[in-house]
């Protein structure tokens, strides 16, 4: 309805207007259907996204600690493994080869897509984006329930091939053919292989309606005053984030379709001179290492779709609760853009080690190691937000503080992994697996920890339960640790990763106490899990009641009435009148001034020098 | 017995459901709500924030130390040497950084806990700090970059030594082949649809180069102090050829042919002398005693390190150094290809 050329006023005066008009009208016939299912509110919908995102959480959990349990105790009988996974994958207790690595796989799939980017992403950019802005809602409500049922539909997909006879997908989250192109490679590739590549497909058509909503939105419906040097870091970083998803997934579904191209129609994209099954087959002049770009083109960027709403979110909760502003606005700004541009020129590092071309390397070594220095800032920035704060310790401070050690001690490790010389002897062993859980896995859940926990009064308007957080964070913070600063020692004894069990061969028979002292950590880690879904589902009921800001915060969504209503604010939509982080500004009666308190005279806005 | 199991189990949700219920009704009674955050909060986590980098970093100094003798040992190749010493001047810089910048962040997490009585400093931005930080990193990682690069460089560049001695290593779901070059130092093509009966890694068996070719299963000999060039290739799914001992490693490709070099610079002889793998197999056979396993001794090993289907977990191959003579002898009593494929006999 608005245009780009409309200015920001009468935007705002054509979507109150409509939205009013429109509000009578739903009242009364909300349906729960329109209210619970096919809702088009963004808070709904953000809703939904969160706790699909959670039971996905669990399903890929619980598979990394059957796979963790294979890993200390091979050969053990576990009874627990034998009634979740029956006796075709787990005789007596005991796990398939096959089955582990599906479980690897599926763990991996899991987590990275829909826990951190759908999870992530899906629920934050569409709490806080029209919340933060101003705006009455998306851009395009109905986009945006397709959005959340493409997810949804991809999700039910690639859990029901959990469920068929060959097993889902297991040739490893990357699917790198031939190994998932060729059914006779392994069982994973049969039918499992085909529905993850489905599930995928429509993943990415649920990113992509998400993303160009949330890019449109944060564009053009901003409330007047909301300059783009005034908006909240976490905008800053949907925004990345999602402009990153555009130009990346669709790659994804090019590499994808040629690898079903491959598959079911007998082309030759990835496949060459290739004998299995006890017969050469037709395939000539594909390569494998066409996929690996190309999956890579959207898998280095996905490091960041999955970081990046992460770091806003701690950015957000650092200087809400130091009760200062974040330090270097500007610089953010400029290292997550910096990050964002440059995760799309840094694929190849992955592929050292691929037989790509050894000049081709020697470029994408420089281009990851630039990439560190924008990292760099933000850690120093969160850092010096912290200095000489005045931290209040609500849990989503612990679990922002949480993110930023991981970000700094998975962060280090990635500069020997950028270092293609060095890359030669860890690539593929637990040293990466220790770098990537550590840099992008435990930060990106730190981060959506804290968003849970610092905007739970927006999500379900109910307080959740504070000591249970602090158990929940330090429990969660130790362990995880606990598991992976251990694998980096593993990656230096030559332990390559995806390994059934290290045992079948004695060269790392010494190595078998660290794996326990991981599982062990893993088990502890999960269970602590427990205590964030009992405070989660029993606050989502029986919480106190939420306070119009119970953080004393400065941005829009804390000035809305605490109710969910339709078009989010029951008036006219405030106007913005400075930047989001005048925490502990002299002068200033309290220690924050919220966005809508108009400037003093000679009061400089502090975003925008 | 199930029963009472059930029974305990209604019982203990009816107590967690009242036990809620006096929380619950307790939350009016008080002043502060439970989510609110008092000094008392904050003054015991930013406690545990400091009390928490001592465990960590107690944690990583605790493991360094214990776990040290189980890492490789010292690279036995003449570039892994190199990538040793890179390594370690990398990793002096990684963990500096890893421990100043975890030392502030919970230093400050601590020190500057919240409390009622004072007020945060107002400090948005400064652009000499910031500069700082852009800088120094830069110019850090520009070393980084230098040395990584020069290395990488030679580590990549063509085998060009006169007594080099080329192998393919040959992958397959789940088995490694080694081929060796006869006498005129050149391996012979290959064609994937010649695979079958003894031609097992699809030698091209009109080509002549190929007729004095030795192919090798289970272990293989190189000699030390010359300069070995890998090709490696794979039959079906993409593997990796990862001899980690030597700091190799190299994809197998279907399709295409991938290459790597190195000079050994320690026999297995030697290997097993050394005081630091001594001590490392000894610890090994401590662990397989325990289990009722037959003692080891050190062997190179060639391992899969690429996810290749079920069984790439049991996808290795011994590597045995030798000197000079012992692998002049072992090589003199390999059986050339030509010998064993049929179709090669009736062209001659």
């Amino acid at each position: 309805m608005a245009t780009v050329t409309t200015s920001a006023l009468e935007k705002e005066h054509l979507v109150h207007h409509d939205h009013v008009h429109e509000h009578d009208h739903d009242d009364h016939h909300e349906t729960f259907v329109t209210k619970y299912i096919f809702s088009q509110d963004h808070k709904m919908i953000s809703r939904q996204f969160l706790i699909t995102a959670i039971v996905m959480g669990i399903v890929a959990m619980t598979m990394s600690i059957i796979f963790r349990m294979q890993l200390a105790w091979p050969g053990e009988k576990f009874a627990f493994i034998n009634a979740l996974l029956g006796d075709k994958w787990a005789k007596d207790g005991i796990l398939d080869p096959n089955m582990y690595l599906a479980l690897v796989t599926i763990h991996g799939t899991i987590m990275v897509f829909f826990v951190l980017t759908g999870g992530l992403s899906g629920t934050f950019s569409n709490l806080l984006i029209p919340y933060q802005i101003g705006a009455r809602d998306m851009a395009s409500g109905f986009l945006n329930m397709l959005s959340y049922w493409f997810f949804f539909i991809s999700s039910a997909i690639m859990i029901a091939s959990c469920f068929i006879s060959d097993g889902p997908a297991a040739a490893g989250w990357t699917i790198y053919p031939p190994l998932s192109a060729l059914p006779e490679a392994m069982p994973g590739s049969k039918l499992g292989m085909t529905m993850w590549l489905i599930s995928m497909t429509i993943f990415v058509v649920s990113s992509l309606l998400g993303s160009l909503n949330y890019i449109v939105t944060i564009v053009n419906l901003r409330t007047k005053g909301m300059k783009m040097t005034r908006m909240p870091l976490t905008i800053w970083a949907f925004l990345i984030t999602a402009i990153l998803g555009v130009l990346s997934f669709p790659v994804l579904v090019s590499a994808v379709l040629l690898l079903i191209m491959d598959r079911s129609f007998g082309t030759s994209f990835y496949l060459s001179d290739i004998y299995i099954g006890g017969r050469p087959l037709d395939n000539v002049g594909g390569s494998p290492i066409l996929f690996e770009h190309l999956f890579w083109f959207l898998g280095h960027p996905e490091v960041y779709i999955v970081l990046l709403p992460a770091l806003g979110i701690t950015s957000e909760v650092i200087a809400t609760s130091s009760r200062k502003p974040i330090f270097g606005y500007r610089a953010m700004i400029g290292s997550m853009l910096a990050i964002g541009f440059l995760s799309f020129i840094v694929w190849g590092h992955h592929m050292f080690m691929t037989g790509m071309n050894p000049f081709l390397g020697s470029v994408f070594v420089f281009t990851t190691l630039l990439i560190a220095i924008p990292s760099a800032v933000k850690a120093f920035n969160y850092i010096t937000t912290l200095w000489k704060g005045n931290i209040q310790y609500t849990p989503a401070m612990l679990f922002s503080i949480g993110l930023v050690s991981s970000f700094i001690t998975g962060g280090v490790t990635g500069i020997i992994l950028a270092d293609s010389t060095l890359d030669i002897n860890v690539h593929d062993t637990y040293f990466v697996v220790a770098h990537f859980h550590i840099v992008m896995g435990l930060s990106a859940i730190f981060g959506m920890f804290a968003g849970i926990y610092h905007w739970f009064p927006k999500l379900f308007l109910r307080m959740l339960n504070k000591k249970l957080g602090y158990v929940h964070f330090w429990l969660t913070f130790i362990t995880a640790y606990g598991v992976f600063f251990p694998m980096h020692f593993l990656g230096l004894a030559g332990v390559p990763r995806r390994y059934y069990t290290n045992s079948n061969f004695p060269m790392f028979d010494n190595l078998v106490d660290i794996q326990q002292i991981v599982t062990v950590f893993a088990i502890i880690g999960a269970l602590a899990q427990g205590v964030f879904l009992f405070n989660f589902f029993y606050s989502i009921f029986r919480g106190e009641k939420a306070p119009q800001n119970p953080w004393n915060s400065n941005t829009l969504e804390w000035t809305n009435p605490v109710a969910h209503i339709h078009g989010n604010w029951p008036g006219a939509i405030p106007h913005v009148e400075r930047w989001a982080y005048d925490y502990s500004k002299p002068g200033a009666e309290k220690d924050f001034v919220p966005q809508t308190v108009p400037l003093q005279e000679g009061e400089h806005d502090g975003g925008g020098h | 017995m199930n029963f009472l199991v059930l029974f305990t189990i209604v019982l203990l949700i009816i107590a967690g459901h009242q036990l809620l219920r006096v929380i619950e009704l307790s939350r009016g009674l008080k002043k502060t709500k439970e989510w609110q955050i008092t000094d008392t909060d904050n003054n015991m986590m930013g406690k545990a924030m400091l009390i928490f980098m001592f465990l960590f970093f107690g944690f990583f100094i605790w493991q360094a130390a214990r776990w040290n003798e189980r890492v490789l040992p010292g690279a036995a190749s003449v570039h892994g040497e190199k990538i040793d010493t890179l390594w370690d001047w990398n990793m002096y810089l990684c963990t500096f950084v890893f421990f100043v910048t975890n030392f502030f962040l919970f230093y400050f997490a601590y020190k500057y806990r919240g409390n009622k009585k004072t007020q945060a400093t107002y400090f948005p931005h400064d652009n000499r700090l910031e500069m700082a930080w852009t800088i120094v990193p830069a110019i850090v990682l520009a070393f980084v970059i230098i040395f990584g690069l020069k290395y990488w460089n030679e580590i990549t560049d063509e085998a060009k030594s006169a007594n080099k001695i080329t192998i393919e290593l040959y992958a397959k779901q789940f088995a490694w082949t080694a081929r060796y070059t006869g006498k005129d130092g050149k391996l012979g093509q290959t064609d994937y649809r010649q695979i079958g009966g003894s031609n097992s890694v699809g030698m091209d068996t009109s080509d002549i180069k190929g007729f004095d070719d030795m192919i090798v299963n289970n272990e293989f000999h190189i000699p030390v102090g010359r300069e070995i060039e890998f090709f490696m290739r794979s039959r079906d799914v993409l593997h990796s050829a990862y001899m980690p001992h030597f700091r190799a490693q190299m994809n197998c490709v279907p399709g295409m042919v991938t290459t790597f070099k190195f000079i050994p610079t320690k026999t297995t002889a030697q290997m097993r002398k050394d005081p630091y793998v001594v001590k490392m197999i000894a610890n090994i056979n401590k662990v397989r005693l325990a289990k009722n396993k037959e003692p080891i001794e050190f062997d190179y090993l060639l391992m899969c390190n690429k996810i290749c289907g079920q069984s790439h977990y049991n996808m290795q191959m011994s590597l045995i150094v030798d000197t000079e003579a012992d692998y002049n002898a072992w090589i003199a009593k390999q059986k050339a290809f030509k010998i064993v494929t049929p179709k090669n006999i009736a062209l001659k």
